[in-house]
Parts: C-alpha cells; sequence; structure tokens
C-alpha cells in the first residue's frame, strides 16, 4: 500500500479509538431522561397544539418556535443556487 | 459486552464516521473525496437523530387532534420522542445538499481546465 | 441538440406518473402541520418531478414547460413571500416573525399561527423546487459540446 494512503489509515484508526473511549458517557439507546429530552423539548411536546393548530410538533418548531433559523437556511440553498450559476453559466446562456 | 450492545447506535455511526474519513483524505479522485463527504455528514445527522429516540414512543406526531382542543397537561411526554434533533438535522441536511451541488460544480469547471479529475495529475499539471 | 431518449418504456410511464407527481408535492407542503411533510421535502418532491421530465423527455423539453429565467425568479420569489409575511408581522405592532398580530379572519390566535406556518412553507418550498431544478440545469451536459468550445489550452 502507498504509504500516504497507509498513513491516512493509521490517522483513521486513531481517531476511531479516541471516539469510541468517548462513547462511554453517552445516554443508552431509548433513554427517557437524556439531557436532549428534558429542558425546553417538553415544553414544545405539550404546548405545540395550544400555541399553534399544528399537531405535528416538527414543523411548529420549524416553522414558528424557530422560524429564525429556517429563513436564514432558506437564504443558505438559495445563495448555493446562485453559486452554481454564478460558476457554470457561460454568457450566450442568459 | 454490555459496553457494545447497549450502546451499539454509536458503534454504527463512528464507523461510519470513519469510513468516510478515510475516503476524504486517502482517496485520490476528486469526486470520491465528495462521496466521502456526504457519507461522513450522513452520519453525523443520523447521530444526532439518535440521540433524541425513547422506548416505546410514537413519532413525534400528536394523536387524533386535529382541530381538536387538547389541554396540554394531559400530553405525556414520554410517549412521543424528543423532536428538537430532527428539527436541526433538516437545516443540516439542506446545508449538505447545497455543499454537495456547489462542489460538484467546482469540479466540473476544474475538469475542463486540466481535462482529468485525479489528483496527482492535477499537481503534476500544476509544476 | 439534446436526443431524446427513444426508449418507449421510460417516456410512457413518466408521462403517466409526472402529474400525480406534482400533485403529491403539492399536498406534502400543505399538509405539513398534520401529517410528515412541511415546506422542504415538498419542495424536492416537486423538483424531482421535473428532473423526471427532463431524464425521460430531454431538457428542452422541460424549458418549454418552465422558461429558464422563470427557474431561480421562483427561488426568489420563495425567499420574499418568507421574508414578507415576517416583515407583515411588524406593520401590525408585533416581533419581526411573530405570526399572532396579523388580522386574519378566523377565530383563535392559535388559527392565525396556524396559518402563519402554512405560508411559511409555501414560500420555502417554492425556494428548493427552483434550486433543485436550477442545479440540475447546470451540472448537466446538454451534449454536442465540442472540444474547441471548451476554455483553456491543450
Amino acid at each position: 500500500m502507498k504509504p500516504l494512503k497507509l498513513l491516512g489509515l493509521i490517522t483513521v484508526i486513531i481517531t476511531g479509538f479516541f471516539l469510541l473511549y468517548g462513547v462511554n458517557d453517552m445516554p443508552r439507546w431509548g433513554d427517557t431522561n437524556t439531557p436532549a429530552s428534558v429542558h425546553v423539548s417538553p415544553y414544545y411536546i405539550q404546548h405545540s397544539q395550544a400555541d399553534t393548530d399544528a399537531p405535528n410538533f416538527v414543523s411548529a418548531v420549524l416553522a414558528d418556535y424557530r422560524g429564525f433559523d429556517t429563513l436564514f437556511e432558506t437564504t443558505v440553498i438559495f445563495c448555493a443556487g446562485i453559486a452554481c450559476m454564478m460558476l457554470l453559466r457561460k454568457e450566450e446562456d442568459a | 459486552m454490555d459496553f457494545i450492545v447497549s450502546k451499539f447506535n454509536y458503534w454504527i455511526y463512528i464507523i461510519m464516521m470513519m469510513i468516510g474519513f478515510y475516503a476524504m483524505i486517502a482517496k485520490r479522485n476528486l469526486v470520491k473525496k465528495i462521496i466521502g463527504m456526504n457519507i461522513f455528514q450522513t452520519a453525523i445527522i443520523l447521530f444526532y437523530v439518535s440521540i433524541g429516540a425513547k422506548k416505546g414512543a410514537t413519532i413525534p406526531i400528536l394523536e387524533a387532534a386535529h382541530h381538536a382542543k387538547i389541554p396540554p397537561e394531559s400530553i405525556e411526554v414520554a410517549k412521543y420522542i424528543n423532536p428538537l434533533p430532527h428539527v436541526l438535522m433538516l437545516t443540516a441536511i439542506v446545508v449538505g445538499v447545497s455543499v454537495t451541488g456547489v462542489a460538484l460544480a467546482l469540479i466540473i469547471l476544474i475538469y475542463r481546465r486540466y481535462h482529468t479529475v485525479e489528483e496527482d495529475e492535477i499537481l503534476r499539471q500544476l509544476s | 441538440m439534446i436526443n431524446r431518449y427513444d426508449n418507449l418504456i421510460i417516456e410512457f410511464f413518466c408521462r403517466i406518473i409526472a402529474a400525480p407527481l406534482f400533485l403529491f408535492g403539492v399536498y406534502i407542503i400543505f399538509h405539513g402541520e398534520a401529517s410528515p411533510g412541511g415546506g422542504f421535502q415538498g419542495g424536492v418532491i416537486l423538483g424531482a418531478g421535473f428532473i423526471m421530465l427532463a431524464i425521460a423527455y430531454g431538457m428542452d423539453f422541460t424549458l418549454r414547460r418552465i422558461r429558464e429565467k422563470m427557474i431561480l425568479f421562483l427561488s426568489c420569489i420563495g425567499v420574499f413571500i418568507y421574508g414578507g409575511i415576517g416583515a407583515a408581522c411588524l406593520l401590525w405592532r408585533g416581533n419581526f416573525l411573530d405570526y399572532g398580530k396579523l388580522p386574519l379572519p378566523v377565530d383563535s390566535v392559535s388559527a392565525i399561527r396556524g396559518l402563519g406556518i402554512m405560508g411559511i412553507e409555501i414560500g420555502v418550498g417554492l425556494t428548493v423546487m427552483g434550486v433543485m431544478i436550477s442545479i440540475y440545469y447546470d451540472l448537466i451536459d446538454p451534449g454536442g459540446i465540442q472540444p474547441d468550445m471548451l476554455s483553456g489550452e491543450e
């Protein structure tokens, strides 16, 4: 195997070992009181139907509680379209 | 053994991440590097979504609630999975699509200029 | 310029499946509140409908259905719908993107917020559809590129 690919493989294995060592602190699969599900997520689950008439919690959080993030995410995908257009369209295509 | 079995999802996602990482740094074709970046990104998205899973819970849509008035305190939180990682990962998926699109456009421009997409041939033409 | 993909089965199948696919995309955008879906998902399905027509029939056939100038213009309109609903909330003394203050003729504040969510998803869906078609149109090779048309020296 070429030396650079061998060096890449060794780096990947060492990084994998460090990440797997950190898995010790992560919560179990299917735990109900992980730190991610305790602080603001019960409020979203309980009050979504009362505040907005949307049974889907994901849509309510995405478009109402965190609507500002979605606005700039839409801008990001629009900028990607503009960037592709600027890179690849020739003058006579306009 | 319990270390592997109770946290098996993190093991799978870390292996996927390392596969994508290896493809990004060790392959010589530019398109294969972009595919490696996509694999890495998919592993990260799955990792975040799996944090919000709960045992015996259903999808994050309120049952029997279209145009119905349900008081907020009667909803059991443990019956629905956590919607927050799903919301954040929607943004991540969209960013991934954008980056892949622009990266492929740049690869097309490189191909038009150097007539190859292998990294070492490009370096040879540059020097 | 572009060769029609002369395979009868693919053309026949695409002609049947294209119109229900667009309808399904619009259904997913509008029912984002009550079932899985929303703006991004519906926009991708709408864009995929056009891309399927382009793969089966050729890009000039698809460009006769939606003109090339309109594709990125649709994306701009989508972002403007989103920002416009947000800025319209400022006119009625609310915060930016605070849908409770819009004077829509429905019963309760939560219903107004529900309609605000629906308007926003329409904007997001239009933007994503336009960008998908535009990126596909930029990346494909329409055929017939001669070597002397390429920039760069041999």
